[in-house]
């Protein structure tokens, strides 16, 4: 790499970060304790998700984000745990919404979240009828599909052709959007696992200081990102 | 029954902006003053500080710095036929909450506006005719002009710690500022930022073209500041979190870094958080308020607090709500056109393009929430309006200001939504793509306006607000010129592939996609009684010790961000206060 005017060069900022990882003790336990505590998927011990939508989520994001091709899929990025710990908290009891009655879940969509459901009891709702719907469409539920059977599912789903009950036709905007924020938050969240996915794109995650860089114009950011807890990648 | 506290000579609804400024003023007076801010205290350490902050589910996405809907909302719908329903989960816009309210979250953009739309009417008149101006627009005169506010801008902008270049001073054209701002008695308060890669391929693009770049107004410092209050900023390092976030640099201009620490030194100011203000109560006269009922969260009861002076200084949406419940004002009528607050809910009407480039590094990640380089030439007042067949302007703007991925990931139109297309697409664009934004005006009609909801009521047992709002043809008309302006210039950049955003004739309001947290109008000033909820001074009509701050005032909005006329009409409201109503308690006008 050449070294460019002002910024210090890769073999200089691989000598700076090992120092600083030596001097902050922290930073390093942390990263190997989340190593270590990142349990196999299929030894994953879901806090909401029950066994058949464990099922479900896991094979349905590894088709959202699919783990060929460059970057990490959903299943390296970790993103079914980020999804059930988000559902098992406050996101999922909708906590923070508006959620009195009377609601009109038959409205258009641009009239924003009707439905009395919260996203955990979307997901509850949602999950089994998608299911029946498999059975009755392809002989078996999503989990059990050949890839190619859960995109078609998918797609039917995003264009709406998969009949729903109005209270559960936000469950694929819904599930889209959970697996895209738990492949990019903080992998403080359960997703994102190793910053992978921070790293495929570019995105350096907490670092949050550039001042160096508003006039550095067209040269590529060098620097990996680091975590809200210190990890580095 | 009601706990009662010891009165004050002044009770101030809300602690952000205007709050804040309201108070330091008002403190100097020697006033016995209490603040009732409805959310919790913060400061930057805790609250915004590093690495914490820097966190875009929780804040970004799961909204927590902001209101939470479950304590207030309001209920929405395009238009009288429609049922309204709760805005349930926050999107289309999003209310702060806490010390500090929306300028914690704010991305800094501090503009004034143009001379001409503060007298838009007139402009209108003297230039077309009346006969231009559609049916159903509601198009007023400030009653306030430019030159009366000039100062008083000039005071925001020093208090606040404005980054700029003045393009104007007292008549005077400047090299590289705004050849198309009112005039300004003096430079801004600091330099203007650095220019980032994108604005520069814009800047140059927009010269090239003979069109009028110039830095964008930022209140986010430059570099070591020290404000009127002896308040103090360190120079912004362009982490990319501003929008949504609460600075942990003390760079952005938020109360926390200009006015509240200042404040909290008068021993004549206090102010007590978790204290939701319910009703403004009045006088058996009904000419003036006795004070303010509000719930203490704390002990959860309600607490009247008597005052002689009560200032409504909350969000927009929370102090018309307020004032239709208290009866200030008589309530705007849409289908006779009587009535006076809850008139003339306004917007604003955006639109964009992207830019793919292969080959540039944009880093999106490294920017500010007004950083970059603005042009003016479509604005307001160089529009013919006559020859165009629409009232309004905008302005133009390029500058990253936040890459963070799972809301800002531009890809080309056309793209996957998910799938191998997807991934792979994000690897090839991500930090590829820039964007120009307009920014553009948004006039009052007689349809959009707020009322109190028939059906849902929040946990106090109050009627929700109603807005009633939807896009009006003018204003897409306004929309569309902008878009034809923008193609024509983003041709000239050389992209891979461009894409082009602006909503269609017909274009229906929806309320999920973040669009701007611009929302005006409900409690308009005015030069008569029957026309607004307040005078020039921002004092309520009918109720001569009740005075209402912020966005509310905005007779029409105008195509700025709307902080600068916030902050400005602020200082001008204090200023009468402190020079023709306290010594005299009476309607100024």
């Amino acid at each position: 790499m050449t070294d460019l005017p002002g910024i210090p060069s890769r073999r200089n900022f691989l000598k700076a970060s090992a120092a600083t990882v030596a001097l902050v003790g922290v930073a390093a336990q942390a990263k190997a304790k989340e190593t270590a505590a990142a349990v196999p998927l299929d030894e994953y011990k879901p806090e909401y998700l029950n066994a058949v939508e464990w099922a479900f989520v896991m094979a349905a994001t590894a088709r959202l984000i699919p783990s060929e091709g460059d970057g990490p899929g959903a299943l390296e990025a970790r993103v079914p745990v980020f999804i059930d710990l988000q559902l098992a908290g406050d996101y999922g009891t909708a906590e923070d919404w508006y959620m009195a009655g009377p609601h009109d879940p038959t409205v258009a969509a641009d009239r924003g979240w009707q439905t009395p459901l919260n996203p955990a009891e979307v997901y509850r709702k949602a999950i089994p009828l998608v299911d029946d719907w498999c059975r009755t469409t392809h002989g078996a539920i999503f989990a059990e599909l050949e890839a190619d059977k859960q995109d078609a599912t998918l797609t039917a789903l995003q264009k709406g052709e998969v009949t729903l009950p109005p209270d559960v036709t936000i469950f694929f905007t819904t599930l889209l959007a959970n697996t895209k924020e738990g492949y990019f938050a903080d992998p403080m969240y359960g997703g994102n696992h190793g910053m992978a996915s921070w790293v495929y794109i570019g995105f350096p995650g907490a670092r949050a200081a550039f001042r160096e860089w508003p006039t550095r114009h067209n040269i590529k950011y060098p620097l990996g990102p680091v975590s809200i807890k210190g990890e580095r990648a | 029954m009601a706990r009662q506290e010891k009165k004050k000579d002044v009770v101030i609804v809300g602690l952000g902006w205007t709050g804040s400024i309201a108070g330091i003023e008002l403190a100097q007076e020697g006033l016995e003053i209490v603040a009732l801010e409805r959310g919790h205290d913060q400061s930057v350490v805790p609250n915004f500080q590093y690495p914490n902050q820097i966190d875009e589910l929780k804040y970004g996405v799961r909204l927590k710095n902001f209101q939470h809907p479950r304590m207030q909302t309001v209920t929405v719908r395009r238009n009288e036929a429609e049922t309204a329903l709760p805005y349930r989960s926050l999107g289309s816009f999003l209310p702060g909450n806490g010390v500090g309210g929306a300028g914690t979250h704010w991305n800094g953009l501090n503009w004034r506006p143009q001379e001409q739309e503060l007298s838009l009417r007139s402009y209108v008149r003297d230039n077309w005719g009346e006969q231009i101006i559609p049916d159903d627009m509601v198009l007023q005169d400030y009653p306030v002009t430019y030159d009366e506010m000039e100062p008083f801008f000039t005071r925001f902008e020093k208090v606040a710690g404005i980054s700029g270049k003045a393009g104007n001073i007292k008549g005077q054209i400047q090299e590289g500022g705004n050849p198309f701002e009112g005039w300004r008695s003096e430079e801004y308060p600091m330099p203007a930022l650095p220019t980032t890669y994108d604005a520069s391929l814009f800047e140059k693009a927009a010269k090239a073209a003979g069109l009028h770049p110039f830095p964008a107004p930022a209140g986010i410092a430059s570099q070591a500041y020290t404000n009127p209050y002896g308040m103090q900023m360190g120079p912004c390092n362009f982490c990319g979190f501003c929008e949504r976030y609460g600075c942990y640099q003390y760079s952005k201009s938020m109360p926390q870094t200009c006015t509240l620490d200042a404040l909290k030194a008068y021993p004549n100011f206090s102010y007590r958080t978790g204290a939701e203000v319910l009703r403004v109560e009045m006088a058996q006269d009904g000419k003036t308020a006795t004070g303010v009922t509000y719930y203490d969260y704390a002990t959860k009861e309600e607490v009247f607090q008597p005052a002689d002076i009560v200032i409504l200084a909350s969000y927009q949406l929370n102090n018309v709500h307020l004032m239709l419940l208290s009866g200030i004002g008589q309530p705007y009528n849409a289908v006779t056109g009587e009535g006076v607050t809850g008139k003339n809910y306004a917007y604003q009407m955006n639109g964009g393009v992207t830019l793919f480039f292969k080959d540039a590094n944009f880093n999106p990640f490294v920017g500010h929430g007004a950083n970059g380089i603005a042009i003016d030439d479509y604005s307001i007042s160089q529009i013919d309006f006559g020859k165009e067949g629409f009232i309004g302007g905008a302005y133009w703007r390029a500058g990253t200001f936040n890459g963070q991925p799972i809301r800002s990931m531009p890809l080309p139109k056309g793209t996957a939504s998910w799938g191998g297309k997807w991934k792979e697409a994000i690897g090839e664009w991500y930090g590829h793509a820039m964007s120009i934004g307009t920014h553009g005006s948004h006039m009052s009609y007689k349809t959009n306006h707020l009322d109190l909801d028939p059906t849902y009521t929040d946990p106090h047992g109050r009627p929700l607000m109603r807005m009633t709002f939807n896009w009006n043809p003018n204003d897409l008309r306004m929309n569309q010129f902008q878009k034809r302006k923008a193609e024509e210039l983003a041709k000239t950049m050389g992209a891979n592939i461009t894409d082009i955003g602006f909503k269609d004739v017909g274009a229906q309001y929806d309320v999920r996609p973040y669009q701007t947290t611009h929302n005006t109008g409900g409690h308009i000033m005015s030069d008569s009684p029957t026309t607004g909820a307040v005078n020039k001074f921002s004092q309520a009509w009918d109720k001569h010790n009740v005075f209402a701050m912020g966005a509310g005032n905005f007779v029409q909005n105008t195509q700025y961000n709307p902080t600068g006329l916030v902050g400005g009409l602020a200082y001008h409201t204090v200023h009468a206060i402190r020079t023709q109503y306290l010594s005299n308690p009476r309607p100024l006008v």
